[in-house]
């Protein structure tokens, strides 16, 4: 195994390019020391981005968005105030991640480019509707977070590509998120079931709404037909029941140890529900 | 296998070592700085046993890269004690009994301290969530978060 530490992006994409073997990126390393320890995946080339100049910036666009580097930790996410009052549930997903020790060093990054199904910063990401920047042997491109994803642990990114930062649309006026998720203990569990939700209103009526789910299909999706239920509404038991009908019959899920088919679609009902509400009360600012 | 050549400060001394890229920085203490206080519970980031403070922050070494090291500043929980002087948490460690077997006690005093370094008065949940990431398969957490807040309390000069 050889490392890199590379000092651009694109002489990463050089060395992954002109790679004949098993290539990992490497940002936190949360993901891929576990599975090069257990011998998953025995990488010939390791290329660590976390010296190329800008991976750890968070910086506001002058559209009011914001731009976030492909190392920026879980702790760094947390810690920056307006980033935290723009996207509390795009931060909230990530905060979600693992322990202290896991928060020191995974990324957004990382948790998306591993593909699990059940990664906690993914609906976040993809109910407010990011998007991530990519280089790659052809050139560079951005791509929504929605359209990375591909099967689980597998991504849409062609060989060579590297993701180089995430962005967040601008928040905008009455703008609220939320992500919850559903773990048999209250820390250091992998989800059974995650809900994001991203909605705006106008006075007490919604006008946008966007809804992803975790662990409820081989990828995180987006389900159109929930935030479809919204729209139009004030959160009344009418529209929450559409809700909640629309986020069950968009689960596909597995039965596994943590939780069954069942459980997980019933689960996911209950967590749309609530993530709503509480969305709903930040576009309102009634809460943060 | 090339081995790469690393310097790196270690508890605010220069440290050099050669390293295969796949070794771990828990390795690289252990097997070679002869730091063996921190701890291989897991090798998977789930016990903290291996916790260590990279350039500040708290950070599990099973899941560092030797090789990532480069420059860098490690403190282990070789660095805790001053010129022979227990730390306040070390000292509370004994004082409440808040270890059996020992295993997951370097790991928990280094990440005790750096909760307390960016909070000097944290709650009992607080405390509690912080040490999530730190297994003890003996204690039952209660004796290891009353002494976490008796020093605490000592280090406010409150004791
Ligand atoms: C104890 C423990 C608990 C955990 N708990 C959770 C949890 O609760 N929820 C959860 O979702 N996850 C959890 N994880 C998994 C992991 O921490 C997250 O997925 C994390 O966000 C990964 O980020 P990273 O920066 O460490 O990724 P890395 O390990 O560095 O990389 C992960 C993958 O992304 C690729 N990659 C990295 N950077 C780029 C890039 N710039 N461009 C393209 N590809 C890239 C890598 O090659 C690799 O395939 C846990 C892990 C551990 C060890
Ligand atoms: S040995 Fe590193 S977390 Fe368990
Ligand atoms: S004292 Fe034995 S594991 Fe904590």
């Amino acid at each position: 195994m050889r490392y890199h530490a590379v000092e651009s992006f694109d002489e990463a994409v050089r060395i992954s390019a002109s790679a004949t073997g098993i290539t990992r990126f490497l940002a936190g390393g949360t993901d891929v020391l576990v599975q090069l320890r257990a011998g998953s995946i025995q990488p010939d080339d390791i290329i660590d981005i976390k010296h190329v100049p800008g991976v750890k910036d968070i910086t506001r666009r002058a559209d009011g968005g914001w731009d976030i580097g492909a190392a920026v930790s879980g702790i760094e996410l947390g810690a920056h105030a307006e980033l935290c009052r723009d996207w509390p549930g795009v931060v909230e997903g990530m905060r979600l991640v693992g322990s202290t020790q896991v928060q020191g060093r995974a990324t957004l990054t990382g948790n998306l480019c591993n593909g699990s199904p059940a990664a906690d910063s993914v609906p976040g990401l993809m109910a407010a509707g990011a998007t991530v920047s990519v280089t790659g042997p052809d050139g560079a491109r951005v791509v929504a977070v929605a359209d990375i994803p591909k099967s689980p642990g597998k991504t849409n990114l062609k060989p060579g590509e590297v993701i180089t930062r995430v962005h967040l649309p601008p928040r905008g006026e009455n703008g609220g998120d939320c992500y919850l998720r559903f773990i048999p203990r209250t820390e250091m569990d992998i989800a059974v079931v995650g809900c994001a939700v991203s909605l705006r209103v106008s006075g007490d009526m919604i006008t946008e709404a966007t809804v992803a789910l975790g662990a409820v299909a081989p990828t995180v999706v987006l389900v159109p037909a929930a935030g479809a239920a919204l729209v139009g509404s004030a959160l009344d038991d009418a529209a929450l029941e559409a809700l909640v009908t629309a986020a069950r019959a968009a689960c596909r899920p597995i039965s596994d140890r943590r939780g069954t088919v069942e459980f997980r679609i019933e689960v996911a009902g209950v967590l749309a529900r609530r993530a709503a509400s509480i969305a709903y009360a930040r576009a309102k600012g009634e809460t943060a | 296998m090339s081995r790469i050549h690393i310097t790196t400060t270690v508890n605010g001394e220069t440290a050099e070592f050669l390293t295969e890229p796949r070794e771990t920085l828990l390795d690289v203490l252990r097997n070679q700085l002869g730091l063996t206080g921190s701890k291989e519970g897991c090798g998977t980031g789930d016990c903290g046993a291996c916790s260590v403070l990279l350039d500040g922050v708290l950070v599990s070494s099973c899941l560092v890269l030797g090789v990532e090291a480069q420059g860098k500043t490690v403190e282990t929980i070789e660095g805790m004690a001053t010129d022979g002087a227990l730390h306040p948490l070390q000292r509370q460690f004994i004082e409440h009994a808040a270890l059996q077997c020992g295993f997951c006690t370097p790991g928990i005093l280094v990440a005790a301290k750096a909760l307390l370094a960016q909070n000097d008065n944290p709650t009992e949940t607080e405390i509690r969530y912080w040490l999530a990431g730190n297994l003890c398969r003996c204690t039952g957490y209660d004796k290891i978060v009353r002494a976490v807040q008796d020093a605490a309390a000592e280090m406010r000069g409150a004791a």
